[in-house]
Order: C-alpha cells, then sequence, then structure tokens
C-alpha cells in the first residue's frame, strides 16, 4: 500500500492542530481530510473512504469517545487513534476497550507519530489482506477433486450448499471410494465455520480405547505411555467441524460416550475431572447400512438420530458413468504434471473400456487406474493396453458352476464393495473375520 | 531573475551561510541571498513549553513581501513546535512561497556534546533543502540516502545526503 492509498481524517475542534497534521500527513504523501466536530467527521466518513480517523477526545457536541462508537458502527475495520491533551488512565482505557488503535497525549514526540501512523498503516494493509484471502478462500471453498456434471452429482451438490449454511449434523453415505470425506470439506469450506479447522478421524481406524484417546485427549498419567497431556481431536474441532468417518464402526461404550457429548457439548479428557466445553459440528461418514445395524441392536437408535439428521447419498461411480470421462481427464491432467509426462487424453478405445467397467472401488480405483496409466504411457495418449484393473470384472457364476466357485465370486463383490474392509465383508457375510481371512486365503483373493 | 532569500532569525552568527548559500545553488539552480530584516519574536514564543511556534514564525515572514518574486527560507536559532508535536527541525508551506529551519535541535549543544560547527552546517544545509524542496511541491522520499527523505532524529539527518535523489531531482525539473 502506498501512502497515497491511505485515507487519513484529522477530527479536532482546535483548527492548529488540524492544520499542522493534516501538513504533516501531506508531506509524507497521504490523502488527508480535516473534521472541526464529530458531525462533520460522520458527514465525511459517508462521503469517502477513510482508513484511520485520529480524533481528540474533548470535542464540543459528540465527544471522541461517542464518535468511535459511531465510526465502528459505520466500519468496524477504520484504525481510530485517540488524541488527549492530558494522559486520562480513565479516558484512554475506554478508548482501547471500546476499539482505539492506541492513544497519543498532545503533545507528541514527532518520531512517536511517525512510528504511529506507520504501524496504524501496516495494520490496515493486513486487514486488506486478510479480506482479500478470505475471498480467494470462498472462491476455491469448493475442493476441485468433486468433478462431474451429472444429474446425480448436482442433487449432491445442491444438498452440500443447501446444508452448508446451517449447523446441522450430516449424515454422508455412499460406498466405499465415492468422495465422502470431499463432501464433507465441501461442507465445512461452505459454512460459517470455515476459518476454523476440519478435524477428520477415520473411526474404523482404531481400537476402542485408542478411539476414545484420540477423541477426548487424555491428562499425564491417565493410561501407562501417558507421559503427556494431550488434546483430543473433540477439542481441536472447537469452532469448526468434526468429520467421524466410518462411524459404523463404533463399538458400544464409545456409542454412548459421543452421545453425550453431542448432547451437552462437553466432556473430560480421559484421567482428567476438567469438564471442557466444545463448539462443533459433526459430519460423519459411512458405508454401513445403520438402519439394519439399529434394527439388530449393534448402533443405538438414538445416536442414529442425533447423527442422521441430515443425510446425503453420494452416488457410486456405476450409476453415474456420464462423468466418468470427466473424472479421468481431470486425474490424467493432475498426475500428468505431477509426473512431468506429456500425456493430454485417452484413446475412444480406452473411453469404452472406461465406460464399460463397473467401478467397485468408485473414483478412488479411476484415479489409481489412471495414475498407473500415466506412469506406464508412452504417447501422448492413453491406449486401452495401458491400463490395469485391480478388480477385473468377475465372470458371473452360473448353475453349472460349483460350491466353491460360487462362493470365491461372492467373497469377492462382499471384499470389493467393502473395500477389502475385512470386519465389514465379515459383518455382510455373516461369518468370523478368522473364517473371511481363510477364505481369502485358500481362495487367493486379494484383501 | 528569482532568488532564494535568507532571513537569519535571532542568530549569534552568519558562519553557515556561505555553504547554506553554495548548497542551494547546487541543489536548486537558483542563487540564495542573504536578506535580514528585524523580525519581533516574542509574540511567537509559548512560555509554558519555553519554544516558539512555527506556524507563527513563517507567517510573520512572509507577511513582509519581497521586491522579487521567489522564495523564503528563515533560519532561527530557537527552538520551534507546532501545537501537536514536541518539536520540529522545520516547517515550509508545501508548493508555497515559503518555509523555516530551526538550528535549535541541530547544535550538538543541544544534545550535551561539543559544538561541532562544521556538522552544524552540514546539517542546516540537509534541512534548508529539504524544507525548500517542500516549497516546490516535492514530498517525503523513501530513498534513504534523499535529501527529503523524513528525518525525526537528528541522527537521521546526518545519514542522508544534502542532494535529491534521481526520482526527486526529475520531479523538481518538472516542476
Amino acid at each position: 500500500m502506498k501512502p497515497s492509498d491511505i485515507g487519513i481524517l484529522i477530527v479536532d475542534d482546535e483548527a492548529s492542530v488540524r492544520d499542522a497534521l493534516s501538513k504533516w500527513f501531506k508531506f509524507d504523501g497521504y490523502r488527508v481530510g480535516t473534521a472541526e466536530d464529530a458531525t462533520i467527521a460522520l458527514q465525511k466518513l459517508q462521503d469517502n473512504l477513510w482508513d484511520i480517523v485520529l480524533l481528540d477526545i474533548k470535542m464540543p457536541g459528540m465527544d471522541g469517545i461517542e464518535l468511535q462508537r459511531r465510526i465502528k458502527q459505520i466500519d468496524k475495520s477504520i484504525i481510530t487513534i485517540i488524541i488527549t491533551a492530558f494522559a486520562s488512565v480513565d479516558t484512554s482505557i475506554q478508548a482501547l476497550k471500546e476499539g482505539a488503535f492506541d492513544y497519543v497525549v498532545k503533545p507528541v514526540d514527532p518520531d512517536d507519530m511517525s512510528h504511529l501512523i506507520k504501524t496504524a498503516c501496516e495494520h490496515r494493509r493486513l486487514i486488506y489482506e486478510n479480506i482479500q484471502l478470505r475471498q480467494q478462500i470462498e472462491e476455491i471453498s469448493f475442493p476441485e477433486e468433486i468433478v462431474g456434471e451429472s444429474p446425480a452429482l448436482k442433487k449432491v451438490m445442491d444438498k452440500v450448499s443447501t446444508v452448508a449454511q446451517t449447523d446441522s449434523t450430516v449424515m454422508i453415505r455412499g460406498e466405499s471410494g465415492t468422495g465422502k470425506e470431499l463432501i464433507a470439506r465441501a461442507i465445512h469450506s461452505n459454512s460459517n465455520r470455515r476459518y476454523f479447522p476440519i478435524i477428520t478421524i477415520n473411526c474404523g481406524a482404531y481400537t476402542e480405547g485408542l478411539l476414545e484417546s484420540e477423541l477426548f485427549g487424555h491428562e499425564k498419567g491417565a493410561f501407562t505411555g501417558a507421559l503427556y497431556r494431550r488434546r483430543g481431536k473433540l477439542e481441536m474441532a472447537d469452532k469448526g467441524t468434526i468429520f467421524l468417518d466410518e462411524i459404523g464402526n463404533i463399538g458400544h461404550k464409545m456409542q454412548m460416550d459421543l452421545l453425550r457429548v453431542i448432547e451437552t457439548r462437553e466432556f473430560t479428557r480421559l484421567g482428567g475431572d476438567n469438564l471442557i466445553n466444545v463448539d462443533f459440528r459433526i459430519i460423519c461418514a459411512t458405508n454401513r447400512d445403520l438402519e439394519k445395524a439399529v434394527r439388530e441392536g449393534s448402533f443405538r437408535e438414538d445416536l442414529y438420530y442425533r447423527l442422521n439428521v441430515f443425510s446425503i447419498t453420494l452416488p457410486p461411480l456405476r450409476e453415474r458413468k456420464s462423468d466418468i470421462a470427466l473424472i479421468a481427464r481431470f486425474f490424467i491432467k493432475k498426475y500428468a504434471q505431477a509426473m512431468n509426462k506429456n500425456v493430454s487424453d485417452l484413446s475412444p478405445e480406452t473411453m469404452e473400456v472406461l465406460a464399460r467397467y463397473d467401478w467397485p472401488g468408485n473414483v478412488r480405483e479411476l484415479r489409481n487406474v489412471i495414475e498407473r496409466a500415466i506412469v506406464l504411457v508412452r504417447g501422448s495418449v492413453i491406449e486401452a493396453g495401458d491400463l490395469s484393473f485391480p478388480f477385473p470384472a468377475t465372470a458371473k457364476t452360473t448353475e453349472e458352476d460349483s460350491l466353491e466357485e460360487v462362493e470365491k465370486s461372492h467373497i469377492k463383490k462382499i471384499l470389493d464393495r467393502t473395500g477389502g474392509n475385512i470386519a465389514q465383508a465379515a459383518n455382510i457375510l455373516k461369518i468370523s473375520r478368522l473364517t473371511l481371512y481363510n477364505k481369502i486365503g485358500k481362495y487367493r483373493l486379494k484383501k | 531573475m528569482s532568488y532564494i532569500y535568507l532571513i537569519p532569525i535571532a542568530t549569534k552568527s552568519l558562519f553557515w551561510l556561505e555553504p547554506l548559500t553554495a548548497g542551494i545553488l547546487r541543489a536548486f539552480g537558483i542563487p540564495a541571498t542573504c536578506a535580514p530584516r528585524s523580525i519581533d519574536i516574542s509574540p511567537a514564543f509559548d512560555p509554558l513549553r519555553q519554544q516558539y511556534n512555527s506556524s507563527y514564525l513563517l507567517s510573520t515572514l512572509l507577511a513582509q513581501p519581497l521586491a522579487n518574486t521567489g522564495k523564503v527560507l528563515g533560519i532561527a536559532e530557537v527552538d520551534l513546535f507546532i501545537p501537536i508535536l514536541t518539536f520540529v527541525f522545520g516547517e515550509a508551506q508545501l508548493d508555497g512561497p515559503g518555509a523555516i529551519v530551526s538550528m535549535h535541535r541541530l547544535n550538538n549543544k543541544f544534545y550535551g556534546m561539543q559544538e561541532n560547527n562544521a556538522l552544524l552546517t552540514q546539517r542546516i544545509v540537509k534541512e534548508s533543502i529539504h524544507e525548500l524542496g517542500h516549497t516546490f511541491g516535492l514530498l517525503h522520499c523513501s530513498s534513504p540516502g534523499c535529501v527529503l527523505n523524513s528525518s525525526t532524529y537528528v541522527e537521521d539527518i546526518d545519514q542522508k545526503s544534502d542532494a535529491f535523489c534521481r526520482q526527486c531531482q526529475k520531479q523538481l525539473h518538472a516542476m
């Protein structure tokens, strides 16, 4: 910011002070205005943009403190500096409490005045920069990886826009790899909480004890190995959003603890007595059939209602095949750039192969296929031969097939659907995890 | 031919006059001439502050117009102030006819140090060219060595040169 970009308004009933300051600031190149009382000052504030207002505390009519209040009502980012003839501690403290940047006692040392104005300008510049950066964040608030123009995706994005502005708890459902976390981030970055963090925790990745410690934190000595006090993810998400991924996988005790926190918005760290109040929004995600889990008693009904306030279901990629080309091209651009390769498109034959495939791993699988193709491709166009699928389409079983072939095919299908999650697959297949491991070994299936 | 008129105010000696005249000619290409006149400075005195009101003295200087059109620079030995500030080294009218400079705080004696007339003269020359620069419409310059760089301490004056930077020189010639 050049001095000529900064407007300084001097409000003082003494003409000599107004003239002297005006001249002083003009020599530095600032745009300067003067007002002899609060009424004229308020008029000038309506007529023009001012960055810094220097105002005398004692003036006939409205005093400096009241004028400062009015200025802050007009624009609270205007920097106000109080000028006072006597160093009255009470008045100065009051002015500072009400938002004054600083106060000066007449007469001022020229160096102090020069420094004060430079600091105020820097402060003003930072305010401007902050506003600009916020605007930039808002412009890029939808994560760019949400790609697609299909009606199914548009419906999802409409729901995201609707719910983002509220503080409601959101449940995101969808198969593994459909982009549930991206949707959670899109909701957060379009909400009023966007300047605070979104904290993600994968509930399925922890044992119950560890999950408790991760979520609520712990005090020093709460358990063996708790050498220091640690803040939990809920505390970190204060004023922001907590994203509980794979919420369907949490145990009974954690369900109870979580329900209590949601209802009271307070908790204690493990091994601690102090109640911690937090303000967070919950977004959770699952690929489990929670209604079935409730019916079977493995998921608390009260928690289910608390979490399932607003539900967004992400369509699997096979249900929005019209988006495959767009998504594939998006990943080609991304990985070609990252690997410094001159790859620009897919051949029509490749496109056909991609469109035919069922994508059990959804967008994550498509990303993986494209990334591998970019590594392998020699020319600028990805050919069908460059593609390799981790889960090639399994042959459909027929009446001629043996029991073993049917079992192998079914287990593979379920593993594909759960993204290789053994616990979920075992649950769907109604067999123990050990049995599932044995069968995976027997049929040489990939987990 | 127009001149820059130098008016000593309550000064005991004029050892600085010749270097100042030369300095002004070098900086502005305009000759400077001493135009002594009797000025009553007592009305500008503020007994509470024990200083002289710079704006008042400047307007007194300009109240007595000189025969030839030109700039007027008062050089005072007394301490000057403007109401809002504790002191000023000098004051000028932006793009106007006059300026005033105080030697009081340019003198080492003020800071309890041994007097040094050579250094004092250098400071008077720099401060005078600085204030006269304003009368030609020039603003403070951010270039550290430029005579128009703002100085709030006497050490700042010692840091800069008595010449305009290339940018200020260009502006001066354009005016």
